[in-house]
């Protein structure tokens, strides 16, 4: 363990100038000592106890238990097999940018994390579903498989062990629902990539039929370091109880906007005052999005809320991805509602009918406020739609995701929303100016 | 008619897969890398892929990055989503639209460039942001904007 991963394993090997270190790098700094210790020392189900000891909750935002995930893949002689193993690389969420981060500056902290999970896992192929506009983070990665290969870190008979193990990039073509787990997988199938209905769970029927467990990039990233080091150790590098550091990310009207790697728990003020050098010259904090575009809005109030899975709730909203933007006084929270909601208008699979008719509805709604042409009728109609699009309303997540933001816009901006309809026009300048 | 060379690449990306459909997006990319966008070749890519024609259409129009009308020399695409937005999206595309003479979904006279809205590109911390071809470019203003074009000239 070199002193830059001991209490940063997520970037603390990456390199000063940006490159991606290679593999001789990757090395030295103590790459792929996790893999070698969990096929030479430990049993599969070994590793899984180990990761769930270490408290690792799966950072594509819904936080769910990484090693109870992993508990759920049916094991041994009995399981059907082949089984796969997924990666999570769609990153398409507005506001996030973290997993970019990880794959460029490190692709072999993702691919080693890969092949250990697919050992504890038993799985023989590996897939990156990696999005479309990540052309700088496919190049990476791609190298460093090459590389991996040639090291004998992937391939048969990994480190001389019976372990084998085929990993590809599948690079997708564009669509926010892809990043939901069982649309992945119908998107890898080579079909049109609607979500499924659970049950079956991907562990008893997933990609092509077979056993599956899928995690999101940074999840993965940490697995390595866990088996190297131990959970104890991980669970030493968190301000709380849930382990780990988060590569939290702060964009915005911030003096300088960025990602960093801190302990699981950092506040949203220490992010903001000391991470992000506070607000640019002339704008104040209004409120921010702390995880992504399908999180509620939070305020000024809340900036002292530990951000972790557990202590985010307090503040009304949840951790997500940990990627926050920043909402100014002096930007419209009216446009930069229609906004969001046009986002998941435009991204809505059509499945559903009060997905595919009520989305546009409310962006409708809300550009017509902006536009200065609402009517007081429309907070009700916005508010109705937030019931009716809520959770279980829907077939997939996105439609209540979306949601999320809008109920909260409701609530606390509603002064502004009143202020639209009754001036009938946009009380600000126009945004960014 | 796909070329040989269309099918040589085809063929590659077939490489790593478990079964060939799951190459049906990237068939599709290879064929618009060539042409710019997909029209009669879907039935080819179908056989190559074991689907049904109908079945390589249906995912070609899901996929906003899959194009099936003719598209400019080059695709700018601007992302709209609401880190950009907070961050002067509307001066940007304002500037772009006025410059290029286009709105969203349309191509310049001259076949040069096609404007196109993307959500979220990964780009917050540099945002209002866009994408040239596999281009990245942060910190928008319109005297940035104005170099960039003048780099695709
Ligand atoms: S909620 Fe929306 S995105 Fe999800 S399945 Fe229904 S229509 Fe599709």
């Amino acid at each position: 363990m070199t002193a830059g991963t001991e209490r940063k394993p997520l970037t603390g090997a990456f390199r000063a100038d940006g490159a991606a270190p290679t593999l001789g790098e990757y090395r030295k700094a103590g790459g792929y000592e996790g893999l070698r210790r969990a096929l030479k020392e430990m049993k599969p189900g070994e590793v899984t106890k180990e990761v769930l000891a270490s408290g690792l909750r799966g950072r594509g935002g819904a936080g769910f238990p990484t090693g109870k995930k992993w508990s759920f893949m049916p094991m041994g002689e009995k399981a059907r097999h082949p089984k796969y193993y997924t990666c999570n690389a769609d990153e398409m969420e507005p506001g996030s940018f973290k997993d970019r981060v990880l794959m460029e500056g490190n692709p072999h902290l993702l691919i080693e994390g890969m092949a250990i999970a697919s050992y504890a896992l038993e799985a023989s192929t590996a897939v990156i579903f990696l999005r479309w506009a990540y052309h700088a983070a496919r190049k990476r990665l791609e190298r460093a498989i090459a590389e991996a290969y040639d090291g004998n870190f992937l391939g048969e008979n990994i480190m001389g062990t019976d372990f084998s193990l085929r990993l590809h990039v599948h690079s997708s073509a564009g669509r926010y629902m892809c990043g939901e787990e069982a649309t992945m997988m119908t998107a890898l199938e080579g079909r049109r990539p609607f979500p499924r209905a659970k049950p079956p769970h991907l562990s008893v029927c997933g990609l092509w039929g077979k056993s599956t467990v899928n995690n999101n990039v940074e999840t993965i990233c940490n697995v390595p370091h866990i088996v190297k080091n131990g959970a104890a150790w991980y669970k030493g590098l968190s301000r709380t109880k849930e382990g780990g550091t988060k590569l939290y990310t702060m964009a915005g009207r911030v003096q300088r906007p960025g990602a960093w790697e801190l302990p699981m728990g950092t506040t949203m003020r220490e992010l903001l005052e000391e991470h992000a050098g506070g607000m640019r010259e002339g704008y104040r904090f209004r409120a921010a999005i702390p995880g992504g575009a399908s999180t509620e809005f939070v305020l000024k109030g809340h900036l002292d809320t530990k951000m972790d899975f557990d202590s985010m709730p307090e503040s009304g909203s949840r951790l997500g991805t940990g990627t926050v933007v920043v909402l100014d006084d002096r930007t419209c929270p009216i446009g930069t509602t229609w906004s969001l909601m046009d986002f998941f208008s435009r991204e809505s699979c059509g499945w559903c009918t009060p997905c595919r008719e009520g989305l546009p509805w409310i962006a409708r709604i809300l550009e017509a406020i902006e536009r200065g042409e609402g009517e007081p009728g429309d907070m009700d109609i916005l508010r109705e739609h937030c019931r009716d699009l809520g959770s279980g309303r829907t077939f997939c997540f996105l439609a209540p995701g979306a949601m999320e933001p809008l109920r909260s816009a409701l609530r606390y901006f509603e002064d502004d929303f009143m202020r639209h309809i009754r001036e009938k026009r946009c009380t600000y300048g126009r945004a960014g100016l | 008619m796909l070329t040989e060379e269309e099918k040589e690449e085809i063929r590659k990306s077939l490489k790593d897969v478990v079964h060939k459909r799951e190459a049906v997006s990237d068939a599709l990319k290879v064929v618009q890398r060539h042409r710019g966008w997909i029209s009669g070749e879907l039935p080819e890519v179908a056989e190559m892929l074991g689907m049904s024609p109908a079945e390589v259409d249906s995912i070609a129009t899901f996929y906003s990055l899959i194009f099936r009308r003719p598209v400019g020399k080059h695709v700018i695409l601007l992302c709209d989503s609401f880190c950009c937005w907070i961050m002067g999206y509307r001066e940007v595309f304002e500037h772009l639209s006025t410059r290029l003479g286009v709105g969203f979904g349309e191509t310049t006279e001259d076949g040069q460039f096609t404007l196109l809205p993307v959500c979220c590109i990964g780009a917050c911390g540099v945002a209002p942001a866009m994408m040239v071809d596999e281009e990245l470019y942060g910190d928008l203003t319109p005297e940035k904007i104005d170099s960039i074009l003048e780099d695709y000239k």
